[in-house]
C-alpha cells in the first residue's frame, strides 16, 4: 500500500465521514480554560466555524480515524467491497490535527468516527485512546463526539462516555428489515441495547452517591442518531414512527436524518438518486413539531398523502389545512397549545404573545413585531384588528404551494 | 441640552454611570445628546451630571438587552436605550410587550449584536506568529466585525485560548491576552501576519467535507454571509466547489458499479464464520431458553421493545415470582424487577424473610407494552392475547424450574398463570393453584403500591408484606394450606 502523506490522509477520511449528518457541539458540561494549563472551552451553545456550499455546517472535526472496514453495508462508501482509496490515521496525527485546528479557531472539537477493523472491540479501543490523550495528556476541553460501535464490549463504551461529551450510535435505516437488508453485518437490536445502555449510564452518572458527590458525568451532551432517508422504501409516518419510539425510549438528543446521497463506487443494490433534500428537510419540520410544538404522530400522518410529507408546503401548514374547523384562532385568548397550531406562529413568538397579551390586546402589526409569519399566518388567526378572508377558500393550499413547475423538453 | 461622551473601552459601565446621573438629575431623553469616543474626555464634565449614589431600580431584563444594544454600531443607540429607561420609569411592565414599537428597535439592535459577537467567534481565524515549541505559543488574527464587539466578546477567547499568547486586531480596538491577561488598545492598522501551513490542511478539509451531491449555495450564504469571506482563508475555495459540484455529481451517477477487491470477499467469510463458531448455549438451560426468547415474535410487542427480558434466578429455585410485564427499566437493562416497582419488591420482601435471590423473578408477558409520550414511554396493560401468547415462555420457564410454590403479583400474572385475571383486590393473600397444580400465592404488583397516594400506602404495603410472608411460611413448610379452589379457577366470594 502507498503511504498516504497527513493532507492526503486527511483529504480520503474526511472525505469518508462526510456523509454523517450531525455536526453539533451543543450541550455538555460547561468548560473553559482560564487556568491556563489547558487549551479549549465548552459554552455549552454550539459554534458552525464554516458553511459549506452543501449549506452544512463545520463545528467539528469530521473524521474517520479509518475508512478500512471489514462491513459490508450498501448504502456506504467504505464498505468492503468498495474500491475506495483507503487510509488510517495514527492516534498522534488525529490528535495533532484536532489540536492545531482548534488553536486557530476553525473548530469546536473533534467527531470521531471509524470503519471498522479486526473487531469492534479493538476499533472502539483505539477511538477511546484518542480521545483519552486529548483530554489527559493535552488537557483538552473543547467538544469531543465519539461515533459508537454497538457491538463493542460495554466497558470500552463506559470510558468512552467518561472522555466524549457526546455518543451517538447510527439506526442507518428507518426499519429493522431495511437493515437486515442493506447492513446484514449490523443488528437493530443490538444497535437499540447500546442505545439503551448509555442512557442507563447516563442515568446512573446522575445521581449523587451516598456521600452526596456526584460521580464524573457520563455523555453529558447526551446521545443522538443518524437515519438515512430514501435508500429502502420506508415511508414518512415510519420514518417519524422509528424517532419517535427512539426519543421516548433512550432520551436522544437528536434523531439526524441524512437524505441518501450517492457515494462515489456505489454498490449495485442501491440505486444513485438525486438525495430527496426537500423530504430530509420536511421530516426536520415534523420532527420538530413533535418534539417542541406538542403534536402528536397519528396527527402528522392523517396530514400525510399515502404516508409522505407533502414536499410543497409545511407540515405544520398541511396539518392547519386538514383542520381548518379548528381556526381561526384568537391570538388574544387562545392557550400556549393552541396558538402552537398557527402556521407562521414559532415557539418563540407564543412566548412573546403570552407575555405582551398580559397587558393589552394585540393587533396585527403587534404580530408582525414579534416575528410572526403572517404570509403563513394570517390565514389562520385573528386579533384585535384582523380577521381572515380566506380560511373557507376550497383551494386554499394552492395559495401556499409554489406553482407546479412547467415541464422542460430536453 | 447635555452633552455626554462614552469612551469606545469600557463602553457599557460610563453608560450605566451616566444614565444613572441623568435619571436622577430628572432629564428627559430630548435633553440629551449621546457621543462616543470621538469628541475629548474634557467635554464630559460639562454636560453630564455627576454619577448618583442613590440605586436606579431597573428591570433585569433591561441591563441584559442594554449590554447588548450599547455595542450595535447605530448612533442612535444610547439614546434609545436611554429612552426606553425613561419610559420604563412610567411603565414597568414595557419590556414584556415585543409589539411595543421602542422596545422591538432595542431588541431588534441586542439581536444584530448577539450576532455579530457568534459570527465573531465562529469566523474568526488565529495564525500563528510565534515559535511552535515556545512555553506559550503566539496567535494573532484580524478581525472586521459589523458592530463594536471586541470587548463584550473577549472574554469567549481568554476563556477558549488560556494557554496561549493572542492577539485580535480590528478596525476599531485591538486585544492582546499575554501570559493570562487580557488588555484592550486603541486601533492599529491591520498587521501583516505569517503565513500558517494549518491553513493548508484546513482547505483539505473544506474541500473533503463538502458533498457536491447536495448543493445548497443559499444555505450557505445565509449562513456565512459574503461580507465574512474575504478573511476566511477557507471562502477562496467556495466559487470552484460550487462550479465542479455538477460534474462532480454527475460522473458519480455515471460510474458504472466496480467488483469488489479481491480481499473483500475473504474478509467477509472469515466475519461470518466468526459468527456462525459463536458457541450456542446448552439445551434446556436457562441461556438457551433466554436466546429463543430474544427472537420471540408471537406477539407484535416485541416491534417497539428494546429486548425481550427472560426471568433470572437460581435454576433450582423453589419459589418463583411473577409479575406483569418488563417496565422502562427493564427494557432498558434486559433484566427483570430492576426499576422502581423492582426496588420496592426488594425492599418488602426482604422484610417478609422472602431472599428474591433465592428465587426465580420474570413476568407474565416479556415485552415492555407502552405509548411514547416526548422523551418517556407511558405503560400500557397487556391485553389478553399478549399474556395468552407469551404464557408459552412462563411454562416453559416453570418447567425448567420447577418451583414448589410461586408468587403472582397483579392481575397479568394471575390470569397467565391461573386462567383468571379478574380483581385481584378481592383474591390477594389466597393460595390458589396453576393449571398443572402448582400453589399460587396471590398478593397484588408492587407498581399498584406506588401509584396509591401517600396516606394509602403504608396499609396497602403491610398486606403486601403479609402475602409475601405467607409465601415464606409455606415455603418453610409452616402455616395450614388453604383449602385449593375448586378446579384452581376460583370465584370472587
Amino acid at each position: 500500500m502507498a503511504r498516504h502523506t497527513l493532507e492526503q490522509k486527511l483529504a480520503i477520511l474526511s472525505d469518508a465521514a462526510k456523509y454523517d449528518a450531525s455536526c453539533a457541539s451543543s450541550g455538555g458540561q460547561k468548560r473553559d480554560s482560564r487556568d491556563g494549563v489547558g487549551l479549549g472551552s465548552n459554552t455549552g451553545s454550539g459554534i458552525c466555524h464554516a458553511y459549506t456550499p452543501d449549506g452544512r455546517c463545520i463545528s467539528l472535526l469530521k473524521i474517520l480515524m479509518t475508512n478500512f472496514c471489514i462491513y459490508d453495508c450498501a448504502y456506504c462508501v467504505n464498505r468492503v467491497s468498495s474500491n475506495t482509496t483507503r487510509a488510517r490515521f495514527s492516534p498522534e496525527e488525529v490528535v495533532s490535527l484536532t489540536l492545531e485546528f482548534y488553536r486557530r479557531n476553525y473548530i469546536e472539537g473533534l467527531f470521531l468516527s471509524s470503519g471498522i477493523i479486526r473487531s469492534p472491540d479493538d476499533t472502539m479501543a483505539d477511538m477511546v485512546r484518542i480521545a483519552k490523550s486529548l483530554r489527559e495528556e493535552h488537557h483538552f476541553r473543547g467538544y469531543i463526539h465519539l461515533k459508537t460501535i454497538p457491538d463493542a464490549d460495554p466497558a470500552l463504551i463506559e470510558q468512552a462516555g467518561l472522555y466524549a461529551d457526546r455518543l451517538s450510535i447510527n439506526i442507518e435505516l428507518p426499519t429493522d428489515a431495511a437493515v437486515g437488508q442493506y447492513a446484514p453485518e449490523k443488528s437493530p437490536d443490538q444497535i437499540r441495547r447500546a442505545m439503551a445502555d448509555v442512557r442507563l449510564k447516563r442515568e446512573e452518572r446522575k445521581e449523587r452517591s451516598h456521600t452526596g458527590k456526584r460521580p464524573p458525568r457520563f455523555a453529558p451532551a447526551g446521545q443522538s442518531t443518524q437515519m438515512i432517508v430514501g435508500a429502502d422504501g420506508a415511508d414518512d409516518t415510519t420514518i417519524l414512527g422509528t424517532s419517535t419510539r427512539l426519543y421516548s425510549s433512550y432520551g436522544l438528543r437528536r434523531v439526524y436524518y441524512s437524505a441518501f446521497s450517492p457515494i462515489p463506487d456505489a454498490s449495485s443494490t442501491l440505486p444513485l438518486i438525486r438525495p430527496p433534500l426537500m423530504r430530509e428537510h420536511r421530516l426536520y419540520q415534523a420532527d420538530w413539531l413533535l418534539r417542541f410544538y406538542g403534536f402528536e404522530l397519528p396527527e402528522i400522518a392523517s396530514a400525510t398523502k399515502g404516508g409522505h410529507l407533502d414536499l410543497d408546503i409545511d407540515p405544520k401548514l398541511a396539518w392547519a389545512l386538514a383542520n381548518r374547523h379548528r381556526f381561526p384562532v384568537d391570538v388574544n385568548r387562545a392557550d400556549r397549545e393552541l396558538l402552537l397550531r398557527i402556521p407562521g406562529v414559532g415557539t418563540k413568538s407564543v412566548g412573546r404573545i403570552l407575555s405582551a397579551r398580559r397587558n393589552r390586546a394585540l393587533r396585527y402589526e403587534d404580530l408582525r413585531r414579534m416575528g410572526v409569519n403572517l404570509k403563513q399566518g394570517k390565514d389562520f388567526l385573528t386579533c384585535l384588528d384582523w380577521r381572515p378572508r380566506h380560511l373557507e377558500v376550497q383551494d386554499l393550499r394552492a395559495r401556499f404551494a409554489p406553482p407546479p413547475e412547467q415541464l422542460q423538453l430536453i | 441640552m447635555r452633552s455626554v461622551v462614552l469612551p469606545k473601552i469600557g463602553t457599557w459601565e460610563a453608560f450605566r454611570d451616566a444614565a444613572r446621573g441623568l435619571l436622577a438629575a430628572g432629564l428627559p431623553p430630548e435633553e440629551v445628546l449621546w457621543h462616543h469616543g470621538e469628541v475629548g474626555a474634557d467635554l464630559f464634565a460639562e454636560g453630564a451630571p455627576p454619577p448618583t449614589a442613590a440605586p436606579v431600580t431597573v428591570p433585569r431584563t433591561y441591563v441584559d438587552l442594554v449590554r447588548k444594544v450599547i455595542w450595535h454600531r447605530d448612533p442612535e443607540r444610547f439614546a434609545r436605550a436611554y429612552g426606553l429607561l425613561w419610559a420604563l420609569q412610567g411603565n414597568r411592565t414595557l419590556l414584556r410587550d415585543r409589539g411595543d414599537a421602542r422596545v422591538d428597535r432595542l431588541e431588534r439592535m441586542a439581536k444584530e449584536v448577539s450576532r455579530d459577537r457568534h459570527k465573531m467567534t465562529a469566523f474568526l481565524r488565529f495564525r500563528e506568529i510565534g515559535a511552535k515549541d515556545a512555553p506559550r505559543r503566539s496567535f494573532a488574527a484580524w478581525f472586521e466585525p459589523s458592530h463594536f464587539i471586541l470587548e463584550p466578546v473577549s472574554p469567549f477567547f481568554t476563556n477558549r485560548f488560556g494557554d496561549m499568547d493572542w492577539a485580535i486586531f480590528t478596525p476599531d480596538l485591538s486585544a492582546r491576552f499575554e501570559g493570562g491577561t487580557l488588555s484592550l488598545h486603541p486601533p492599529e492598522p491591520r498587521p501583516d501576519l505569517p503565513q500558517d501551513g494549518a491553513e493548508d490542511l484546513w482547505r483539505t478539509y473544506f474541500r473533503n467535507i463538502f458533498n457536491p451531491a447536495r448543493l445548497k449555495p443559499q444555505a450557505m450564504q445565509s449562513e456565512m454571509p459574503r461580507k465574512y469571506w474575504k478573511n476566511l482563508p477557507e471562502a477562496s475555495l467556495i466559487p470552484g466547489l460550487i462550479a465542479g459540484a455538477q460534474a462532480h455529481a454527475q460522473a458519480m451517477a455515471e460510474a458504472a458499479p466496480t467488483l469488489p477487491p479481491r480481499r473483500a470477499a475473504p474478509i467477509t467469510t472469515r466475519l461470518q464464520k466468526a459468527r456462525a463458531d459463536v458457541p450456542l448455549p446448552e439445551a434446556d438451560s436457562p441461556e438457551a431458553l433466554a436466546a429463543e426468547l430474544a427472537a420471540c415474535r408471537r406477539c407484535p410487542l416485541w416491534c417497539n421493545a428494546t429486548q425481550a427480558v427472560a426471568g433470572e434466578g437460581p435454576r433450582e429455585a423453589r419459589l418463583m415470582i411473577v409479575g406483569e410485564q418488563p417496565g422502562d427499566q427493564e427494557d432498558l437493562a434486559g433484566r427483570p424487577f430492576v426499576g422502581p416497582a423492582g426496588q420496592l419488591f426488594d425492599k418488602v420482601s426482604a422484610r417478609a424473610g422472602l431472599g428474591r435471590e433465592q428465587a426465580w423473578v420474570t413476568n407474565a408477558v416479556k415485552h415492555f407494552k407502552f405509548t411514547p409520550r416526548g422523551k418517556r414511554r407511558l405503560h400500557q396493560r397487556p391485553n389478553g392475547g399478549e399474556i395468552s401468547h407469551c404464557r408459552w415462555w412462563l411454562e416453559r420457564e416453570i418447567d425448567l424450574v420447577k418451583p414448589d410454590l410461586i408468587v403472582a403479583m397483579g392481575a397479568t400474572a394471575l390470569e397467565s398463570l391461573t386462567g383468571d385475571g379478574r380483581a385481584v383486590a378481592s383474591r390477594r393473600g389466597r393460595v390458589e393453584q396453576t393449571y398443572s397444580g402448582i400453589l399460587v400465592v396471590v398478593t397484588t404488583h408492587p407498581s399498584y403500591l406506588l401509584r396509591l397516594p401517600q396516606e394509602a400506602r403504608p396499609d396497602a404495603e403491610q398486606l403486601f408484606e403479609s402475602d409475601l410472608a405467607t409465601a415464606a411460611a409455606l415455603l418453610r413448610g409452616e402455616g395450614a394450606l388453604p383449602p385449593p379452589a375448586v378446579g384452581g379457577l376460583p370465584r370472587d366470594i
